[in-house]
This record gives structure tokens, C-alpha cells and sequence, in this order.
């Protein structure tokens, strides 16, 4: 039994050999053609529209769960069949781009927190002819990998805006609160914040970990009491920073990126002072209308230049409005 | 395979098994049902998944797993565990991709210094585990969180920034890239390299378990490491191996990963470890050690990999995505206890 195992082992590895030696080798840096291309380029203008959205969102985090629905109602509106898959994992996202071109969906949407682990797999759907739309993080790279547009909002600008603002109300000492290693979109805003605030300290937590996330927090504000103003980049994370500085009797303020229903709640409690809106519900919404209109009437939007949706700010002034929406699940 | 000649009476401890049996008593069998289970699901229920690019891509999601599961596997037999192995294929990553980058060392030395590098904190976790006694599980875990550290540490304090791109303007890239992370075609459809690593990896794996006197080491110490002490069988040694046999694979994907995506993330690799594991048990390996197959390993993430592509194919909400993967990688490995019994009442 053990003879005729290692002969199939030989065998097997004989043909994997063969195999290579016919295959036609091309290295990673050319491009190859992927892919068997549909055979009636774009779809038929009789059918349904397929567009997949792939993001780099955790499956169950607040913030793209709006990207989903932003999507999913776009979708049910326009009469566009919409999937959405998320993986954080670069190389596991790329797969998922891989597997909806496989499909021949007639659209793609990618957000792009990692563009070059992407860019083969984004350039082949390009070549393969399905109109490609980057969402969220990316926007230097979109246009050269051949996406239609980039919809999202100028991280580094954010950044800026928001420590402007803290710099304004006042402040002098801002703790900004990193929760994804491995995102460089948050490093960005923090730099950001840096550039329009001045002295910054950048905090690196787990938001998959909320006691830890609170924990660090505290330590940080009990480790510097002269921390006044304290920068969120994820509105769980605002929660938990506005437990901390309760809990360790700062008088540190409270800001925060994005929202959810319970921001809302803390921003009318005067709990946090404001958020900065990317309204990511757009970014769900958008490229799916823009998918829609350049699949029925080939219009293409925003000539070139990114579509931004933030930042917006909701303070004190307009949070009523904001707040019925974000207990829906739309801001 | 002992040669036995002579006058032969009829004896049931020398006849030999029927077809069934000996088919039982492998312990893959399970895995390759299931494989076959899940094939065919997915086949039936989706107009993709068997078009070649559909195949392309769960093959390409299967290798990058199954080279370090089969890894995994031969450690596994050899009644170890391995946690750090999912953050390693991040570490040997950075490693490579900082050299090249940040020194402008050329990435044939650079891929070389993080083999050693692998192949270190491999040989650490042997011999931390033969040292202290304690569980691997327990050592791995410890080696699992340094690394994640490390990984994180480093990459910001060297960068300034929590990934590290740019190696495809190193030099030494087109060469390397062609062996690592090259594709090639079969037909109009491109297939990754890294498919082929993964079945030249479960070939010698298979090899060295059943041909060499070290397979026949591996299956000793994870049966019983008193007893294949006593009959002079090198367990350290052994198992320091298995450790850094796990170490390479994670390096070999690394290194796939860093040429293939030209950029690698701080925070990559973690959570892996558990689908190494969880191949390499829906495979046949026992958690005990002393059992298991590489090639079950293989086709474990074969499961793994056909069923997180099926998903998607079969446009099913990604929410419950991991819900079906606990339910079917359960029912894997029940069914290959319902084999494994079998195989114990067909050795008797």
C-alpha cells in the first residue's frame, strides 16, 4: 500500500511538473489576461444590473454595516442586484475582487485600504471590462488602476478639519485613538489632526476589544492629566472614551469620527463635542446609482476628481436632524 | 513491510483487507468526502463555481492556507501545537519587505534573512517547549502574541506607518516574483504559483511521512514520546524540526503574500492559526497527535477554501458567513470520527 502511495506521490508530482512546463509562465509584475472575458462584454441592457461591493470592513463593525445598507437600498431602488462581502485580510479581499469577476458581475465597488495588495486584482476587472468604483480609502491610486471614480472623503483633510476645530474650542493637548493596526487611513486622519491641532499624542487600541479599548484610554489620560481634548476615529470608540475620561475625572473633550445612534446621544448629553461626518451611507449609494447611469446611459461623474462625502460636522446646532437617521441605520 | 515467506495457512491477522477497509482506515477518507460534499453543493447551486476562473479562485484560497496546514498537520502528528504560525506568514512579510525597502538590500537576500528569521523563532519554540515542558499550545501562544507585537513595533518605528510597500522596485523583484508569485495559464485562465507550491509542499510532506525513517519519528513521538525515547528515537530533535518545518511554511506564504501584493499590513495573519488548525483536523489529524495525514491537511483547506469562495458564488449574505463555516467544518470532523472508529474496529 505504502509503494503504490509514493508511486501516485511521484505520479502527481510528475504532472504538476508537466503542468508548469506547458503552462506559459508570466511573472507577477506583467499583467496576464484573467479570466475567460465575457463573451458579450458589459451585460445586455435587457437584464438585471449584478454589482458586487467588496470592502475591507469586519464583518459586524457599525460604520460599514451604513455602506452595506447605503448599498442594499440603492439597490432595491435602482433594481440593481447588490452582494456585499468584507474581509480585512488584503490578500483575502483581493480573492473576493478575483471571485466577482469570476461572476462577470456588470459593476464593482472596492474600498481600498490597502491599494497595492489590490491592484492586480482591480486592474484585472478593469481588463475584463467591468466598470470598477473605489469607495472610502484609496483615492490617490483609483484613477490609475482604472476605476471610473473614487466616492469618499480626503482622510488627511479630516484630520486637519477636526484638529482645527479642537484647536479653536481652545484646546492645547489631544490624544488621538488609533483602533485598526494596519489601516493607514486612521494613521492619516491622526497625522492630519496633528497638522491642524499642533501637540498630539497617537494611541494604538483593538476595537474588537472594548474593555481594552477603555482601559488604554484611561491609562492615557491618567498617565498625562494636561490631555484635554481627545480625538475618536471610530464612534464605538467615542463611547468608551467618554466612559474613560468620566471614570478618571478628566476634563478632556470628547470628538469623534463618524456616527451612530449613541454618538448622537452623547453629542446632545454635551458628552462629545462633535463628529466629523464622512456619511457613508453615500458611499454605499452612490456608486451603485453611478454603476446604474454608466450601465443604462455611459455617464460617467465627477470628472477626475474624487466624490467627496465628508467632512460634515454634527454638533449641538444640527444633531436633532442627524438623530433620527443614525437609529435607522442611515448616518 | 516486512518480507514474509513461507508456507502461508490461512490466518485473518495476514490476509489482506478488503478494499473498503483499507479505504476506512486512511485518515483522509472523511476530508475527501466532505471535499466531494461541498464540490458538489456548490457546483449544483451556483453557475460559477466550476467555470475555470471560479476554480482559480478557490484553488488560490486553498494554497496559500494548505501549505501551512500541511505543515501544521506533520506537527500536529507529532502531538504538537503551533499557534504563532498564522502571524508568522505576517512577520516573514515585514521582514522581507523592510529589508528590501528600507535598507535596498536585494530581495533574494532579504526573502533569504527572513527564512533565518523564521526558522529562529521555529527552532525557539521547539526548544521552549522541550525545555519547559509546557504545552506548545501554551509556548506558541506566548511566541504568537511577541510577534504580533513585534510585527506592529518595528513596522511603525522603522516606516513611520503600519504597512510596508514598494519591494516591486527593489532589486532582485521580476526574478523572485517569478517563482513565488508569478501565474500561470491553463487554457484562457490564469492560475497562481502558489497552487503549485502547495501541492509540491503536500507531496513531500506525504513523502516524509510514509517513506522516510523521520515520518516514522514524527508518528512515534506523537504517540507516545516515553516510549519512543526508550527506543532511541531523538524526540527533541524531532519535534524541534516539526516547529521549524511550520515556521518555513508560514515563511513560504509570506513570501508568496509580500511579492504577490507587493505590500503587507502590520496587523495581517492573525486568526490564521486556527484555520491551520482546523484544516489540518478536518484532515484526520487528532488533537492527541500520533495520527493524521498531510494530504488530509490539503484537502482540509481544500474545504475551507471551495466553501469561502461557494459563499460568495452563491450570493449569500456575508452576515452569516462564519455561522455556516463552524456548522460544516463541525460536521467534517464528526464524520471523520465516524471513520476513525471504524478504522480502530478494522486495526483490532
Amino acid at each position: 500500500m505504502l509503494s503504490k502511495k509514493s508511486k501516485r506521490i511521484l505520479l502527481g508530482m510528475a504532472a504538476a511538473a508537466g503542468a508548469i512546463a506547458l503552462a506559459a509562465c508570466s511573472g507577477p509584475a506583467s499583467s496576464s489576461n484573467s479570466g475567460s472575458a465575457p463573451a458579450n462584454g458589459t451585460a445586455t441592457g435587457g437584464g438585471p444590473i449584478n454589482v458586487a461591493v467588496v470592502t475591507h470592513g469586519s464583518a459586524g463593525d457599525s460604520f460599514w454595516n451604513v455602506v452595506k445598507n447605503g448599498a442594499t437600498d440603492a439597490g432595491k431602488q435602482l433594481g440593481v442586484n447588490v452582494t456585499y462581502n468584507s474581509d480585512g485580510d488584503p490578500g483575502a479581499q483581493s480573492k473576493l475582487i478575483d471571485n466577482a469577476v469570476a461572476q462577470h458581475v456588470d459593476g464593482l465597488v472596492v474600498s481600498m485600504a490597502n491599494p497595492d495588495a489590490l491592484k492586480t486584482s482591480i486592474q484585472a476587472a478593469v481588463k475584463a471590462g467591468i466598470p470598477v468604483i473605489t469607495i472610502n480609502s484609496g483615492q490617490s491610486q483609483s484613477a490609475a488602476f482604472g476605476a471610473l471614480a473614487h466616492v469618499g472623503q480626503d482622510e488627511a483633510i479630516a484630520g486637519q478639519q477636526a484638529g482645527a476645530k479642537l484647536k479653536t474650542a481652545g484646546k492645547t493637548n489631544l490624544l488621538c485613538v488609533i483602533h485598526e493596526a494596519g489601516n493607514v487611513g486612521l494613521a492619516q486622519r491622526c497625522d492630519g489632526a496633528k497638522q491642524g491641532f499642533g501637540k498630539t499624542t497617537n494611541l494604538q487600541v483593538d476595537i474588537n476589544n472594548p474593555t481594552d479599548v477603555e482601559a488604554k484610554i484611561k491609562g492615557a489620560l491618567q498617565t498625562d492629566p494636561s490631555i484635554d481634548a481627545v480625538l475618536t476615529l471610530n464612534p464605538q470608540i467615542a463611547l468608551s472614551a467618554v466612559n474613560a475620561a468620566k471614570e478618571t475625572n478628566s476634563k478632556a473633550t470628547v470628538a469623534t469620527f463618524d456616527l451612530n445612534s449613541d454618538v448622537v446621544s452623547a453629542i446632545k448629553a454635551g458628552q462629545v463635542a462633535f463628529a466629523v461626518d464622512q456619511q457613508q451611507y453615500e458611499q454605499g449609494y452612490l456608486p451603485i446609482v453611478m454603476l446604474k447611469l454608466y450601465h443604462d446611459n455611459a455617464n460617467t461623474v465627477g470628472g477626475g476628481q474624487p466624490v467627496l462625502t465628508g467632512p460634515g460636522f454634527v454638533d449641538k446646532s444640527n444633531v436633532d436632524k442627524v438623530a433620527q437617521y443614525a437609529a435607522r441605520g442611515t448616518r | 513491510m516486512s518480507d514474509f515467506s513461507g508456507t502461508l495457512t490461512a490466518d485473518e491477522r495476514i490476509a489482506s483487507p478488503s478494499l473498503l477497509t483499507r479505504l476506512a482506515i486512511r485518515p483522509e477518507i472523511g476530508a475527501l468526502l466532505g471535499a466531494l460534499v461541498v464540490f458538489v453543493f456548490f457546483t449544483v447551486i451556483t453557475s460559477q463555481f466550476v467555470t475555470p476562473a471560479g476554480i482559480s479562485t478557490w484553488l488560490d484560497t486553498s494554497a496559500t492556507l494548505g501549505i501551512v496546514a500541511v505543515a501544521v498537520a506533520l506537527l500536529m502528528i507529532g502531538g504538537e501545537f503551533d499557534l504563532s504560525a498564522g502571524v508568522m506568514t505576517a512577520s516573514t512579510s515585514l521582514v522581507t519587505a523592510m529589508l528590501a525597502t528600507k535598507l535596498g538590500v536585494n530581495v533574494w537576500l532579504a526573502i533569504g534573512v527572513s527564512l533565518v528569521f523564521a526558522l529562529a523563532v521555529g527552532a525557539f519554540n521547539g526548544w521552549l517547549v522541550m525545555r519547559t515542558k509546557l504545552p506548545s499550545f501554551i509556548v506558541t501562544l506566548g511566541s504568537f502574541f511577541a510577534l504580533q507585537g513585534l510585527n506592529l513595533g518595528v513596522t511603525t518605528l522603522v516606516t513611520g506607518t503600519v504597512q510596508v510597500s514598494g519591494i516591486a522596485t527593489a532589486p532582485g523583484y521580476a526574478s523572485a516574483g517569478y517563482l513565488f508569485a508569478s501565474t500561470f495559464s491553463l487554457g484562457t485562465t490564469t492560475f497562481p504559483i502558489s497552487i503549485v507550491w502547495w501541492v509540491l509542499v503536500t507531496a513531500i510532506a506525504a513523502w516524509v511521512l510514509a517513506r522516510t525513517r523521520f515520518g516514522n519519528w514524527i508518528f512515534a513521538v506523537g504517540g507516545s514520546a516515553p516510549s519512543s525515547r526508550a527506543v532511541g528515537v531523538p524526540v527533541g530533535r524531532s519535534k524541534i524540526v516539526l516547529f521549524m518545518t511550520t515556521a518555513g511554511a508560514a515563511w513560504l506564504v509570506g513570501t508568496i503574500n509580500i511579492l504577490r501584493f507587493t505590500t503587507v499590513q502590520a496587523n495581517q495573519g492573525i486568526g490564521l492559526e486556527f484555520q491551520y488548525i482546523i484544516a489540518a483536523v478536518i484532515g484526520g489529524c487528532l488533537l492527541t497527535g500520533g495520527f493524521g495525514s498531510a494530504v488530509g491537511a490539503a484537502i482540509g483547506a481544500l474545504i475551507f477554501g471551495m466553501a469561502n469562495q461557494g459563499i460568495v458564488y452563491a450570493h449569500w449574505n456575508s452576515d452569516w458567513f462564519k455561522l455556516f463555516l463552524g456548522i460544516m467544518l463541525l460536521a467534517a470532523v464528526l464524520v471523520n470520527n465516524g471513520f476513525r472508529a471504524r478504522a480502530e474496529r478494522a486495526r483490532r
